[in-house]
């Protein structure tokens, strides 16, 4: 399998071969053509701990030049191994203290809550059977919402930029962190503690950022060698089929031919910033917890739809908020989550991956649907749609609840029929890309309703009383 | 609040998560016992029926009675849906991804009688009061013990066989005893022996018990049997239903003059003592104890190396064998030490019987007894005494005890037979959890002063762990892997036989020391 599983194993052969200085140029002994590396430095170093394990295990796995697409179910064995320990030290601590502490509700709610973030299918695809470690970029991300989730804003800016440090793609969430510590020193006071708190957190991000690019900060061209590896400018504004606004827009307008490279930047440029800017403001003005979770969700989905060259593994940085909404917005989360998993449909096709896809999908809707109870929080009040009411005061009053879960179930229905039919049915030879387009429109519309729902919800005002005790 | 609004949904949330479970093991290692299964679907399928105990182009030939013979037969008209090719007999160690996905499936499919025979010995549980917490319910318990059960699904759904479906059987004719439908029970047993015949291992307890508690329909104030009570329409009824089955299964086979053949395939004693994996038992230990022996007598130069027989017991191929010091071991000698472990828990429910449990004593300890004394025993047989024991161990606090030595013990000695590295954090993982539950769970349940487990048990166990940690993880890593390849397995077979020796002693000293009143019938 010569994708990202032969890329992690790469890097562990370059970063334990090569002197730290080359592992980012293109040498004799690292052709960056050949899955160079291009993450920042975290990743790096996490590639050089797993190598020297390899090394003491089978020094063949990680043979400089001779190791290329070696395979061996050992080593399969080995590098699984590495992403299930990783995920036991980031992210699954990080999930259980977020659903034991950060969670209202019976204890029987939190294990619920906890088995189905664990359980959903995208990030487990992904990392275990295409092969990536976004568990441990996320979960830093998750610690850091965690640290700020219990005041610790400190802690949770510097976990944050670990977050960072290892996957650029973390930048869909910095902007709601950033508003979030801003609003809060604000709201503190400007002058004097508010003042306090903004440097320490700015020390403390400094101070992350210069610990994690130390060996690279000796030689300038050395820094900006990695930074324009990891911001790889060069590329157009979409690739392949993904659910996001460009894609889907090429399909009726062919964008990528009317307008220049140069312009597709600009554009998207300012699509995102226009998406991504309300949704902050209103953070920036109310920093709580809650605004800050939907603020994350809001801004990862606008990053997702609007940027630019953006990958359908990007969707997990919009997951990621998702999972923490299960407990307060079920049928949304779960259902957006469904969408998510879905809309990677082709990429797991690809990897021979249909019968996990088919299980973990199915267990994930029925059993958090069982444990959530979703479908009977479909109150207008539950689902926090009274601005819905309030918009369409002049159409009658319809039973909300009825018609979500209507909505839900067809939405369902339409995504397991398109997944059959991708997988059974053969396309008509003049459309040979039928069921991806297809596939990523369905997709592309269920995120720009959850887009549209999520920021419904941050701006409606604050709830009854009833679950008045759910903001902080 | 989060919990489940109807309380009677918890059952079909955990058999559907089982099965959805199953179903991602679909491409996992499985056994030659694949290959078995296929190669009898081809032969019900492409032969008349009078060859099939006849036909051996394959090494793995029809030995199971001739019910499972139709099953397989039913099987194969919905195995040639989805790939005709499996079905030739020619076609030897054929395993196309169509015929995998469905012999796999074959085997998650027959499992819904398993979750009907777990849903009825459910209901015959005795509900506590005051409990309205569904996770501390004991049928919750026992849904998930046997459900989930860790050597069911790797055995099953890993390994390859249909044992979902052959306990079924069993759990459903238990659960109708207990709850005091007899010739439902009887039927169901009849079709199990007809099915698979290693379950003749518990007939006498269904004998003596049915005989015992059933034929005669009164008993005398202390217990004893009243001879005068003796129905003999009750017996024509059972007897009946046995006779017929079996010429149901068997009458073809009768009709054709087949019957040695086909007696001869079902019992085969050309195999040697133990399997080439031994199963935990008294002979693992005679093995080992032989062994011990011969290696100290050369040692101290009382045996000439020379004179001592080439064993290859430990070796791959199931030969015949000779021991070196100790007396060498024959059928008959095994046939003779089974009856004899098995009498006194017969006995004892003829002279005292305790009901419906009582019964269910005695077939653990026949099955037990059969698993410690038997000749040629598989490690797998260890769940025909594990799968019963869940029932009562949700009972009662000394069975409890009791079960989870047996269950771990057992379940730590299926580890070897998947031995693939993709399958170890599997088998590992489902274990620990398995494990956890049963532990917190039956704890939770009896929850008193004393633990459930004494501290030679509790040592035990953390020797257990021990075992398993050297055997997989240490031992394959070290020098010793080349010279000693059997060494692991060795280890694994003499330690659970202990563990499976000391539970088999407990429980008969539970079954002797139990004062309960006989029950009316």
């Amino acid at each position: 399998m010569f994708g990202d599983y032969e890329a992690q194993r790469h890097w562990q052969e370059v970063t334990y071969n090569l002197p730290l200085q080359e592992w980012y140029f293109n040498t004799t002994d690292n052709d960056l053509n050949y899955w160079g590396l291009d993450y920042p430095p975290l990743t790096a170093y996490h590639s050089w701990i797993c190598a020297y394990i390899a090394k003491i295990i089978n020094p063949d796995w990680v043979e400089l030049h001779k190791s290329r697409g070696y395979e061996s179910p050992t080593h399969k064995l080995f590098m699984r191994t590495t992403v299930l320990v990783a995920d036991l030290l980031v992210y699954i601590p990080a999930v259980v203290l977020y659903c034991l502490y950060l969670t209202d509700g019976s204890s029987k709610k939190k294990v619920s809550t906890l088995l189905c973030f664990l359980l959903y299918p995208g990030l487990i695809l992904i990392d275990y059977g295409h092969f990536q470690y976004n568990g441990v970029s996320l979960g830093f991300a998750l610690w850091g919402i965690l640290a700020l989730g219990l005041g610790w804003d400190v802690s949770g800016s510097m976990a944050f930029s670990l977050a960072l440090n290892y996957k650029q793609m973390e930048l869909y969430h910095a902007l709601p962190f950033f508003c979030y510590l801003l609003g809060k020193c604000i709201k503190v006071g400007l002058m004097g503690r508010g003042l306090f708190l903004l440097v320490r957190i700015a020390a403390t991000v400094l101070a992350t950022f210069a610990l994690c690019w130390l060996p690279f900060l000796s030689d300038p061209s050395q820094a900006l060698q990695v930074v324009r590896r990891i911001f790889p400018v060069a590329r157009g504004l979409f690739e392949d089929k993904v659910a996001n606004t460009w894609c889907s827009l090429n399909t009726l307008i062919k964008i990528r031919s009317i307008l220049s490279g140069d312009s597709q930047l600009y554009l998207s440029l300012a699509c995102t910033l226009l998406a991504v800017l309300p949704s902050s403001f209103r953070l920036l003005t109310k920093p709580t917890f809650w605004h800050f979770k939907l603020a994350l969700a809001n801004s990862s989905l606008a990053f997702f739809l609007f940027s630019y060259q953006v990958h359908e593994k990007s969707i997990l940085l919009a997951a990621l908020p998702a999972c923490l909404l299960l407990n307060d917005l079920p049928l949304v989360a779960i259902w957006f989550l469904q969408a998510s998993t879905f809309s990677m449909l082709p990429l797991f096709l690809k990897d021979g991956l249909l019968v996990p896809y088919a299980v973990t999908s199915l267990a994930f809707l029925f059993l958090s649907i069982y444990l959530l109870s979703a479908l009977d929080h479909c109150s207008e009040d539950e689902l926090r749609l009274g601005a819905y009411n309030k918009l369409f005061f002049c159409l009658p009053r319809m039973d909300l609840a009825r018609i979500v879960r209507w909505k839900f179930y067809i939405s369902v229905a339409v995504m397991a029929g398109l997944s059959i039919v991708s997988v059974a049915l053969v396309p008509p030879p003049h459309l040979p890309d039928l069921f991806p387009v297809m596939l990523s429109m369905a997709a592309f519309l269920h995120f720009f309703g959850t887009f549209v729902y999520f920021h419904v919800v941050q701006f409606s005002g604050p709830p009854s009383r009833k679950s008045q005790k759910k903001n902080n | 609040m989060a919990a489940p609004a109807d309380s009677g949904c918890w059952f079909p949330a955990l058999a559907l998560g089982v099965s959805f479970l199953k179903c991602l093991f679909i491409n996992a290692y499985h056994s030659t016992d694949f290959e078995v299964h296929r190669n009898w679907l081809a032969i019900t399928h492409s032969l008349p029926v009078s060859r099939w105990y006849y036909e051996n182009t394959s090494d793995w030939t029809l030995d199971y009675p001739p019910l499972f013979a139709w099953f397989e037969f039913g099987l194969s008209h919905v195995a040639q849906h989805f790939d005709r090719n499996m079905l030739q007999v020619e076609n030897l160690n054929y395993a196309s991804p169509s015929t995998v996905l469905f012999q796999r499936l074959s085997v998650i499919f027959t499992d819904v009688v398993f979750i009907y025979a777990v849903r009825e010995c459910c209901r015959c549980v005795q509900v506590r009061k005051g409990s309205r917490d569904v996770l501390s319910r004991p049928s919750f318990v026992l849904a998930v013990l046997l459900l989930w059960n860790f050597g069911l699904l790797i055995l099953d759904h890993i390994h390859f066989q249909y044992n979902g479906f052959l306990f079924g059987f069993l759990l459903l004719s238990v659960a109708k005893h207990l709850q005091s439908q007899h010739l439902q029970g009887a039927l169901l047993f009849a079709i199990l022996f007809n099915l698979k015949h290693i379950y003749l291992y518990v007939a006498p307890a269904y004998g003596i018990y049915l005989l015992r508690s059933y034929c005669f329909t009164q008993d005398n104030k202390d217990g004893s049997v009243r001879w005068t009570s003796f129905s003999p329409l009750r017996l024509l009824a059972l007897g009946g239903i046995v006779v017929s089955v079996c010429a149901l299964s068997f009458g073809p086979f009768v009709a054709m003059g087949q019957l040695p053949q086909v007696l001869s395939r079902l019992f085969p004693f050309k195999r040697g003592l133990c399997h080439a994996y031994w199963a935990p038992n008294v002979w693992a230990l005679y093995n080992v104890l032989d062994k011990g022996l011969a290696v100290l007598g050369v040692r101290l130069k009382l045996l000439e190396e020379a004179e001592l027989p080439r064993a290859s017991m430990t070796g791959g191929l199931v030969q015949e064998f000779q021991h070196s010091v100790l007396p060498s071991v024959s059928p008959s000698v095994t046939l003779v030490c089974t009856l004899l472990s098995i009498l006194p828990a017969v006995v004892s429910i003829w002279w005292r019987p305790r009901g419906a449990r009582g019964f269910l004593r005695c077939l653990l300890l026949c099955a037990l007894g059969s698993f410690m004394f038997g000749w040629h025993v598989h490690e797998k047989a260890i769940l025909i005494a594990i799968l019963p024991l869940s029932i009562l161990a949700v009972e009662s606090r000394e069975d409890a005890g009791i079960f989870l030595v047996l269950t771990t013990t057992g379940h730590y000695s299926l580890f070897p037979l998947i031995f693939t590295p993709a399958e170890l954090p599997i088998k590992v993982s489902l274990m620990l959890m398995f494990t956890i539950f049963s532990f917190t769970a039956l704890r939770k349940l009896h929850s008193g002063q004393r633990s459930l487990l004494r501290p030679v048990e509790v040592a035990y166990l953390l020797g257990l762990v021990a075992v398993a940690i050297a055997c997989e993880v240490v031992f394959p890593l070290s020098p010793w892997q080349q010279r000693l390849p059997f060494l692991p397995l060795l280890a694994t077979s003499v330690y659970c036989s202990v563990g499976v020796s000391y539970s088999f002693l407990r429980l008969y000293g539970s079954l002797l020391r139990c004062e309960d009143k006989p029950k009316q019938l």
